[in-house]
């Protein structure tokens, strides 16, 4: 009875403050015709309805707790003046725009949307193109980005900005976003406690994905496909990286995930698919990896240095030119039941790992890193015959670098 | 030429080892496809039989023909007919067995197991075609051996050793210029080198679709060209043709010449 009275005590309350904001119209024959007039009109907790149209607009600045709805995407065009819009007020909504035209400057970073030192603000399903800033959130925090669609026509990095840049915000969610052709898909920077999910960032020039000096941040089910590197996670710590999918980062700088300087991150359920190099590591130290699939890329794992208590266990290679490669003979980093498709054992006492240790760092992969030209033999008989002495007896390669339980089967989760 | 090719056909789809031949591709492609499941793996492996091991039979096969059809070879001598039309006939006998043996023993297991609607169909229709060349480049090769050596002894020495330098020995030498001069662009010339061996060369055809993910980690500009556009796959091909051209070219002066 007491939750039922406060149920409906609560329902009044909220139709209450409903029927205390009011909505204003935003049309060519309306009596407000501009988004900047509808704001200074609006007050508190208003809801502005902008109908279908174009509105050559721009520096709108949204000062107050406002929900901004477009209906069927209206045409917001900067005509490449600057700044669209720009949030300064917390709990602001904005839904259903078309953005296009923003200004590109060398001196400042003009950005379709931005949001500073706000919180509580939704962006969904908004259409961004001809831009050169995306969603730009600055010192901002607890705020949705939802849905969004972000099409570029970036050329080169110098002149071409982010889809989605956080720069020292916390706690913001990212989801189902879609951004192609821009600098970096989503880019953060000093920021921490954020959630990405389900986006997909393609065809990029530099990163799907860039984190640098953010922490304790989650993404998953992500698809980077055919960025100038994948997604690139540098100087962070505690991140979570799971059930994303890295193809076709093809070129001679390209990875999968290029991992810089990253402490206790937790790496698991992610394909890695056709990259040049799936994971590039350099500087990071205990990481998990685990039940990753590995598939036909060129280095699955390309280990470069002063990366310690890596843990590997229960992931897939398969078909990879080459499964790992090393540039010293020192290592720290444990491989552990994993399933190689190269590997060349047996399993005499069938409980399903194999009797003899798998080495995945090939002799060739070491003539490969001092002699790049090489990689033209590559699959040649003399080349097997030489990494068949090598593993025999490791001369060039970590003696201590093995799989001691290789997996016979592929492994499934 | 056309009767003396059937001729060769027929005599060589009748003999044993032709079925050996056939019946070891067709227990190699089944064994890998049902046995292994796995259609990848399955060619990777056979690309690392097609460059290795029909380079072998095609040579070891061909000195083996010609030295055995000798004495039927100078009947024909006797007849009045052009003698490149004699050689050509052989060898193209020879060399069109030996390929049909090769497309059938592993075509039928393939098909079998339902190459058509996978999308593995270009690397293998490729494997096939490359291992197809190769046949022909080294029957050609093994002929002009036979053809310039008298003694059977030397001729089978030289096409082993022939074998043996193109398909192990010239790479360890490749590698090994390649990292004694490792200080300077060697691009260029690793591509170049590569083009010298017909086994080298396709491989390097079936690097393009394995592992091009691979092959493009370098930075080089002749590479990136060779390797991202289908400049590298036409070129390929033309050398290829060439490896063909060259020594049957050479059978046939060499022929004309010869005193039996």
């Amino acid at each position: 009875m007491k939750k039922a009275i406060t149920a409906i005590v609560f329902f009044l309350l909220v139709s209450v403050l409903n029927i205390h904001a009011e909505t204003i119209e935003v049309c060519s024959s309306c009596d407000v015709i501009s988004i900047k007039e509808a704001i200074s009109l609006a007050k508190d907790n208003d809801t502005i309805f902008i109908k279908k149209g174009t509105y050559k607009e721009f520096d709108i600045v949204i000062n107050k707790p406002l929900t901004i709805i477009g209906e069927n995407h209206p045409i917001i065009d900067g005509e490449r003046k600057g700044e669209i819009f720009t949030i300064i007020s917390d709990d602001v909504t904005i839904d259903g725009l078309f953005i296009i035209n923003v200004g590109v400057s060398y001196t400042e970073d003009f950005a379709a949307l931005r949001v500073r030192k706000s919180k509580n603000f939704v962006i969904k399903n908004i259409v961004l193109e001809k831009l050169f800033f995306g969603i730009y959130i600055e010192k901002s925090h607890h705020g949705k980005i939802y849905n969004n669609k972000i099409i570029g026509d970036a050329v080169e990095e110098h002149s071409s900005g982010n889809g989605i840049q956080l720069w020292y915000s916390k706690h913001i969610d990212i989801q189902h976003n879609f951004t192609q052709r821009v600098r970096d898909g989503i880019y953060l920077e000093f920021s921490d406690f954020c959630t990405i999910k389900n986006n997909v960032s393609t065809n990029n020039l530099r990163y799907g994905l860039h984190f640098m000096f953010s922490n304790n941040d989650i993404y998953e089910n992500n698809q980077f496909e055919n960025n100038g590197a994948g997604v690139a996670v540098m100087f962070s710590k505690n991140i979570k990286m799971s059930n994303n999918v890295f193809r076709k980062n093809w070129g001679s700088a390209s990875y999968g995930m290029l991992l810089k300087e990253i402490n206790d991150a937790e790496i698991s359920g992610n394909t890695f698919e056709e990259n040049t190099i799936g994971i590039n590591i350099e500087g990071s130290n205990r990481i998990t990896y685990k039940n990753n699939n590995f598939i036909k890329n060129g280095w699955a794992i390309k280990v470069r240095g002063a990366c310690y208590t890596n843990t590997f266990t229960a992931n897939n290679f398969l078909y990879n030119s080459f499964d790992l490669s090393y540039n010293s003979k020192m290592n720290d980093n444990i491989f552990d039941g994993n399933y190689w498709s190269n590997y060349t054992g047996y399993d005499l006492d069938k409980d399903g790992i194999g009797d003899i240790p798998y080495r995945p760092v090939k002799l060739f992969s070491y003539i490969v890193n001092r002699t790049p030209e090489t990689i033209i033999l590559l699959r040649s008989l003399f080349i097997d015959i030489i990494d068949f002495s090598e593993k025999v007896s490791p001369v060039f390669t970590p003696d201590n670098l093995l799989d001691s339980n290789p997996s016979i089967k592929k492994i499934t989760w | 030429m056309l009767k003396i090719l059937k001729y060769s056909f027929y005599d060589l789809m009748r003999s044993r080892w032709s079925y050996v031949y056939l019946a070891f591709y067709l227990m190699l492609g089944i064994v890998l496809l049902f046995l292994n499941n796995d259609l990848s793996k399955a060619v990777i492996t056979l690309m690392n039989v097609i460059i290795v091991l029909v380079p072998l039979i095609g040579t070891i096969f061909g000195v083996m023909y010609y030295y055995n059809s000798k004495e039927f070879t100078e009947l024909l001598l006797a007849q009045p007919l052009k003698r490149s039309s004699i050689f050509m006939g052989q060898y193209l006998g020879v060399a069109l067995s030996l390929s049909m043996s090769l497309v059938l023993g592993l075509g039928i297991p393939f098909i079998f197991y339902g190459i058509f609607k996978s999308n593995a169909i270009w690397d293998f229709s490729l494997l096939l075609i490359t291992g197809t060349f190769l046949t022909f480049i080294f029957t050609a090769l093994a002929f002009n051996i036979a053809l310039s050596n008298e003694n059977r002894i030397k001729g089978f020495g030289y096409a082993i050793l022939l074998w043996l330098f193109l398909a192990v020995i010239y790479d360890g030498l490749f590698l090994m210029s390649l990292l004694v001069f490792e200080d300077y662009p060697l691009d260029q010339f690793s591509l170049f080198a590569s083009m010298l061996n017909p086994i080298d060369l396709s491989r390097t055809l079936i690097l393009l679709k394995l592992d091009i993910s691979a092959l493009l980690g370098y930075t080089g500009a002749v590479f990136k060209q060779f390797f991202g556009t289908n400049f590298g796959l036409i070129i390929s091909f033309l050398a290829l043709s060439l490896w063909v051209i060259l020594p049957v070219f050479r059978i046939v002066r060499k022929s004309k010449k010869k005193d039996f």
